[in-house]
Formats: C-alpha cells, sequence, structure tokens
C-alpha cells in the first residue's frame, strides 16, 4: 500500500476526457449492435460497449461492480452466446436481416425510450459531487469491498456510526434472496439437462 | 559477375527489402494505432493507481507545472511502461524457455545458435522473422473479428498485470478486490480465441474455438472456488494485503494454512494450466488432430500475439498462484522476512529510503522466481503429459474438480471452527492468523495522511460482534 489516494480519478483532469472516450465508445458501440448483420459481430459490438461500461465503473471508483460487469457478462454471458451461436449456426455466418417494418418500429420505440430517458434525467436536480476532503477517506478510493462486505453480512458501519444507537439491517435479505434465486435456477437448469438426456435416451 | 550480383540486388534485393522494412514499419505502426484505443481501457485504470507516484512526483512536476495533471499523465506513463516491459519480455525469455525444456526432454539441444550461449537470443530472431511475415487474411474470414481477435488476447493478458503485485506495495493498481478483477480480466482472454476460432472460416478453427469455449466455461468454476479457499484465510481480496499476510516464515504460507488449501493448491495449478490451455490441456489447438486449432489460419504478428497472450497469461496465473498459497514477495525464512519488512517500514527517514527499495527488489526477485518455477512446471508438464481427449477434459473438470474444489470451499471454512473448538486457537502456527492481518491493515493505513489515523474505530456493538466473530480475530 503506498500512499493515499485522495481524490477520485473521476476529478483528476485527466478523468473528465477519458469519461468521454469511454461513454462515446459505449453509445457508438451500442449503436453498433444494432448496426450488425451477423449475431458474432453483434456479440464482438456488445463486448466493446460493455467494457467500456466497466471502464466507467472504474473511472467512478466502483472497482467491484466494474469487475462484475467484466466476469458476468463480457466473461460469462457473452461467451456462452457465441457459443451457442457455433453449437447452432446452420450456416458459417448466420445473418439476420430486419424487414424495413421493423427498422420503424423499433428505432420508434428507441426514440420513445430516449425521450423518456431524457425528461427522466432533465427532471432530477442533481447535487454537485462533494470534494472528499483529506482524511474522509479511511481506505483508499475505489477500495469499498470491506464496507460492501460487512453490509452485505448485515452491518453498515458507515451508517451506525453517524447515530450510534440505530443499527441498519443492510443488505442481507437481498443477498440472501439472491442465493436462494440461484440456487432455485440452478436446479432447474439441472432438471431441465437430465429431462433432455432421458428423452433422447429412450 | 559481380557487377551481375550487384545489379541483381541493385533491381530486386534492394526494393524487396526497402519495402519489407516499410511493409514492417506499416505493420508496427498500424499495430501501435489498434493497440492505443484497447490499451485506452488499461490506461483508464491506470489512472487509479497513477496517484500514488503521482503524490511521489509532486516535487517534481510541481517546478515544471503546478497542477494534477502532468503527475497524473507521467505516473500513467511510467506504469504503462514497466508495465509493457514486463509483460513484452517475459513470454520472451517463456519461450525461449519452452524451446530449451522441450530439447532436453526430448532427449537434443533446442536452440544453440542465436546469440551464443544457450541460443539466448532465439526469441528476439522469432520476433524479427515474425514481424517480417506476411499479414494473411483468408477470403472465407470475417475480417473484422479475424483481425481484432488477437488483440482481444494480448490486451487481456496484458491488463491482468496491472492488478498483479509484484512486491510490497509495487502494483499498478492497488484495488481492494484486485483478486476479482485478475479473473474477470483473465476471463475475458477467452472471448479472443473463440472470435478466431469462429471467424476465420476454416473447420479446424472452429472446432478450436468450440472446445476452447466449452473448456473454459467449466474450469473457470473451480479456479475461481479454489482461488477462494486462501481468501477465506485471509479475510481479504487485495493482492497486497494476502501477500503481505504470509510475511514470518515458510509456515504463515496460505499452502500451510490448513489441510484443505494444501490440496488446493494442487488443484488450483491444475485448473490454471488448463485455463491457459497448456498441455495435457490443450485442445484448442491440438496441432496433431486441428492442425493449429483457434490459430490454424493467422501467420506473422497476429500469430505471435496469441503466443505473447498465452505465456503473459500463464506467468499471470503462476504469480497468483504465488501470491495465494506461496508467500508472494516473502522469502520465507523468518529473521530475513523481519529484517525485509523492518526495512520497508523505516524508508523515509534519511538513508533508509534506499534501503526499503532494495529490499522491495528483493521481493520482486522472490515473487518473480516463484512464479517463473511455476511457469517452469507447467512447460516440463507439457513436454511430459500427452493430450486428453476433450470428452476426458470435460470429465476431469466436471466430475473430479468441481465436486473437489467445493469440498475443499467447505472444509476451509470449517477449519477455523474446528481449531476454535478443539484447540482454542485459530491457527496452528504459534503466531496467529489476526495479528499478522491487523499489522498489513494497519501499515496500510499508516501509509495514508494523517488524519486518516485519527478515524473513529467503530465502537458499535454489532460491528464489534461481527469483527470479534471472525476466526482470525478482530481486525480493527
Amino acid at each position: 500500500m503506498s500512499n493515499a489516494l485522495l481524490i477520485s480519478a473521476a476529478s483528476a483532469p485527466g478523468g473528465n476526457l477519458l469519461f468521454f472516450v469511454f461513454a462515446l465508445a459505449a453509445c457508438l458501440c451500442a449503436v453498433a449492435v444494432v448496426a450488425a448483420q451477423t449475431v458474432v459481430r453483434m456479440a464482438f459490438w456488445l463486448v466493446l460497449s460493455l467494457g467500456s461500461t466497466a471502464a466507467l465503473f472504474f473511472l467512478a471508483d466502483a472497482d467491484f461492480v466494474g469487475a462484475a460487469q467484466l466476469l458476468i457478462y463480457v466473461g460469462g454471458t457473452l461467451v456462452l452466446l457465441v457459443f451457442g451461436v457455433m453449437l447452432t449456426a446452420s450456416g458459417p455466418y448466420l445473418k439476420i436481416s430486419t424487414s424495413p417494418g421493423e427498422i420503424v418500429l423499433g428505432s420508434a420505440v428507441a426514440l420513445l425510450f430516449l425521450f423518456v430517458v431524457i425528461a427522466s434525467i432533465s427532471g432530477v436536480n442533481w447535487p454537485a459531487p462533494a470534494v472528499a476532503d483529506a482524511g474522509d477517506l479511511q481506505t483508499t478510493a475505489g477500495n469499498t469491498l470491506r464496507p460492501l462486505g460487512l453490509s452485505f453480512l448485515g452491518t453498515r458501519p458507515d451508517l451506525d456510526l453517524a447515530d450510534g444507537d440505530q443499527l441498519s439491517p443492510g443488505y442481507l435479505l437481498p443477498f440472501e434472496i439472491v442465493s436462494v434465486h440461484l440456487l432455485v435456477v440452478l436446479i432447474g437448469a439441472a432438471y431441465l439437462a437430465r429431462a433432455k438426456r432421458r428423452a433422447t435416451g429412450t | 559477375m559481380l557487377s551481375g550480383v550487384a545489379k541483381w540486388a541493385f533491381w530486386n534485393a534492394g526494393p524487396r527489402f526497402f519495402f519489407m522494412a516499410l511493409r514492417s514499419a506499416m505493420r508496427v505502426l498500424q499495430t501501435v494505432t489498434c493497440l492505443a484505443p484497447c490499451f485506452g481501457m488499461g490506461q483508464s485504470v491506470m489512472m487509479l493507481a497513477a496517484q500514488s507516484i503521482a503524490d511521489f512526483l509532486a516535487g517534481i512536476t510541481e517546478a515544471i507545472a503546478p497542477g494534477k495533471g502532468l503527475q497524473y499523465v507521467l505516473a500513467a506513463v511510467i506504469h504503462a511502461v514497466l508495465l509493457v516491459h514486463a509483460f513484452a519480455l517475459s513470454p520472451a525469455v517463456f519461450i525461449w524457455l519452452e524451446r530449451k525444456v522441450a530439447g532436453r526432454i526430448q532427449d537434443r539441444l533446442g536452440p544453440t545458435r542465436v546469440g551464443g550461449l544457450f541460443g539466448w537470443l532465439q526469441s528476439l530472431a522469432d520476433g524479427i522473422k515474425l514481424v517480417q511475415k506476411e499479414d494473411l487474411c483468408p477470403p472465407a474470414a470475417d475480417s473484422l473479428l479475424f483481425r481484432s481477435a488477437p488483440y482481444f488476447v494480448c490486451v487481456a493478458s496484458f491488463a491482468a498485470f496491472m492488478v498483479l503485485p509484484f512486491s510490497h506495495g509495487w502494483v499498478a493498481v492497488a484495488a481492494d478486490c484486485g483478486l476479482f478483477i485478475i479473473l474477470a480480466i483473465l476471463s475475458l482472454e477467452v472471448f479472443g480465441i473463440i472470435m478466431a476460432g469462429y471467424s476465420s472460416g476454416s473447420k479446424w478453427s472452429l472446432f478450436g474455438g468450440m472446445r476452447e469455449a466449452a473448456q473454459m466455461v467449466s474450469y473457470e468454476i473451480p479456479l475461481a472456488i479454489c482461488a477462494l479457499v486462501p481468501v477465506i484465510a485471509a479475510g481479504s481480496l487485495n493482492l497486497g494485503e494476502i501477500g503481505g499476510m504470509q510475511r514470518g516464515g515458510v509456515q504463515n504460507w496460505f499452502i500451510l494454512h490448513d489441510p484443505f488449501s494444501f490440496i488446493a493448491f494442487f488443484v488450483y495449478f491444475v485448473v490454471a494450466t488448463a485455463s491457459c490451455k497448456r498441455a495435457p490441456f490443450d485442445l484448442a489447438e491440438a496441432e496433431s488432430e486441428l492442425v493449429g486449432g483457434f490459430h490454424t489460419e493467422y501467420s506473422g504478428i497476429r500469430w505471435s500475439f496469441f503466443f505473447m497472450g498465452e505465456y503473459a497469461s500463464m506467468f499471470a496465473v503462476c504469480g497468483i498462484a504465488s501470491i495465494l498459497f506461496l508467500g508472494g514477495w516473502n522469502t520465507g525464512i523468518p529473521p530475513l522476512d523481519d529484517a525485509l519488512y523492518t526495512a520497508r517500514n523505516a524508508s523515509g527517514s534519511d538513508g533508509s529510503a534506499i534501503v526499503g527499495y532494495l529490499a522491495n527488489v528483493l521481493g520482486l526477485l522472490v515473487f518473480v522466481s516463484k512464479a517463473f518455477v511455476g511457469v517452469f512446471v507447467q512447460i516440463w508438464l507439457r513436454w511430459t503429459l500427452p493430450r486428453l481427449r476433450i470428452d476426458q477434459v470435460m470429465t476431469t473438470c466436471l466430475k473430479y474438480l468441481v465436486p473437489i474444489s467445493c469440498f475443499l470451499f467447505l472444509g476451509a471454512t470449517l477449519w477455523p471452527l474446528l481449531l476454535a473448538t478443539a484447540a482454542q486457537r485459530s491457527t496452528w502456527t504459534p503466531q496467529p492468523l489476526g495479528a499478522r492481518a491487523a499489522a498489513e491493515l494497519r501499515e496500510s493505513t499508516a501509509a495514508t495522511s494523517a488524519p486518516v489515523a485519527e478515524m473513529p474505530v467503530p465502537a458499535v456493538p454489532a460491528v464489534q460482534a461481527q469483527l470479534d466473530a471472525r476466526p482470525e480475530g478482530a481486525i480493527q
């Protein structure tokens, strides 16, 4: 551990520039996903888009979320997607052609959604980001893992310290719900895989 | 006769050489421009780490240009250049080592000519040859994916070096979830290989890519679970803290922390070998059946990018193994470890900064030699064991390695409870882990600025109980 990281990278002089670079990359690659014709090319652009989003998380000092984004979406979901395309595609490069009607309908929905997003973003009164003073941060910037882990266990040291007599439950309940949900998904997947094998066996 | 040779040289060799040089230069330029956006992501992450050196550089740059801007850029450039060198030089060494070891195992000499003694310049000669080769793209290939796939592999394994600590505090990004980030980044490498296999427009490549996808999707599970076993002992995902806690003798290394982590080390090593697609798990390239697997259609510099990525990620996974299980940069000799620790901590006062620096250099050498031994064993395995079949690879993972690693994970969680109830202690070693963890944390917070040390210690009963309940002892 070397010296303190008292300013977040986003507030650094280069941080804003990098933010625009990655935000632009994420948006352009997302457009390219829609414009691409083959599924694997879509996956390629999606990797770049999601990777840029992960970089935005890293810029915002949310290391854990950025790494989770990389591991789950890029390393997990997209690999499975391409793997599925490889196993199921009939030709060498499976093309998806969109009819003009679909393009019109899709762009209309997209524009409506864009309108909703812009309206809701402009409606919020965004507070100016608080600049961290020296001494405000116990750990280095981006090192949020220990408070995160404690809050998943059911304690919020940051809140509990503020008013000593009241304890907040943290995120124990959502964490448990998610883990039970994942267990259900796992059992379901195992059941489906078994059923298919029996059907082919008999 | 002589004039004939000269004439030929003038009309043929001269322009040919000129064009070859021009093409190589263009290739290098193209490579640099292609890599630039990919490295952009790395640079941004590096900005986080830049600040540690930025503080260091404050005195120097303040005279030239006030403000933080120059410091950031300078620090990022220093980190990036150091890491690029580590990333580019380690494959060069390992490729030479691979050829020498293969030669020895097959009862021949391996490279002997280039560079004189032991043919140590062989990798450079290979590299020059590969840069000059024609950059082919088959007509059946999807050229965008085909051309960009090697960069994915290369950038993913390069980015892993950003969170890998090479010595005490010598890390580009000292992230709190360093292990998580490094596993996430290493899992991106498979995407480049799948894309290469798919976009080549060749059946051999497609088979290689499919095998790689199936293999990696399966092997990531035991890899992560085995990496979690020492994390349970350490109570941290920060690679720097995990390494620091293993100070003070071999008995403090996490491989000897409990019987489960001892087995977990070997399981991790097998799975890490598979995740680098090394023999006996190199189904993705399988020369004897698939020509070259996913890289059948590649040539020249793009082909060599795959191999740079492969050897660099071999070093990365062995480095992770050495930090998680083998004490990282700690020597394992108690007096020497303590001396180095005091030397590092005393740095800052007059004249002892250089001693602390040298202690870190020694730590770097220890870490690199541990990782180097791991890579050597991987090379040794490659030339000793026959390749498995794809169904055997999947069986090994899903029927053996996943249950074994789950069992080890469960055992590692139960071990502290067992020790606490049976022997009323937290570890079997005389020095409890909690003390080491506390020292590590104290050090990391003491390094930050002075007001931080005056942070109120959490006195809330629930928090305190939570920390006391930890088997290793309270961290605060």
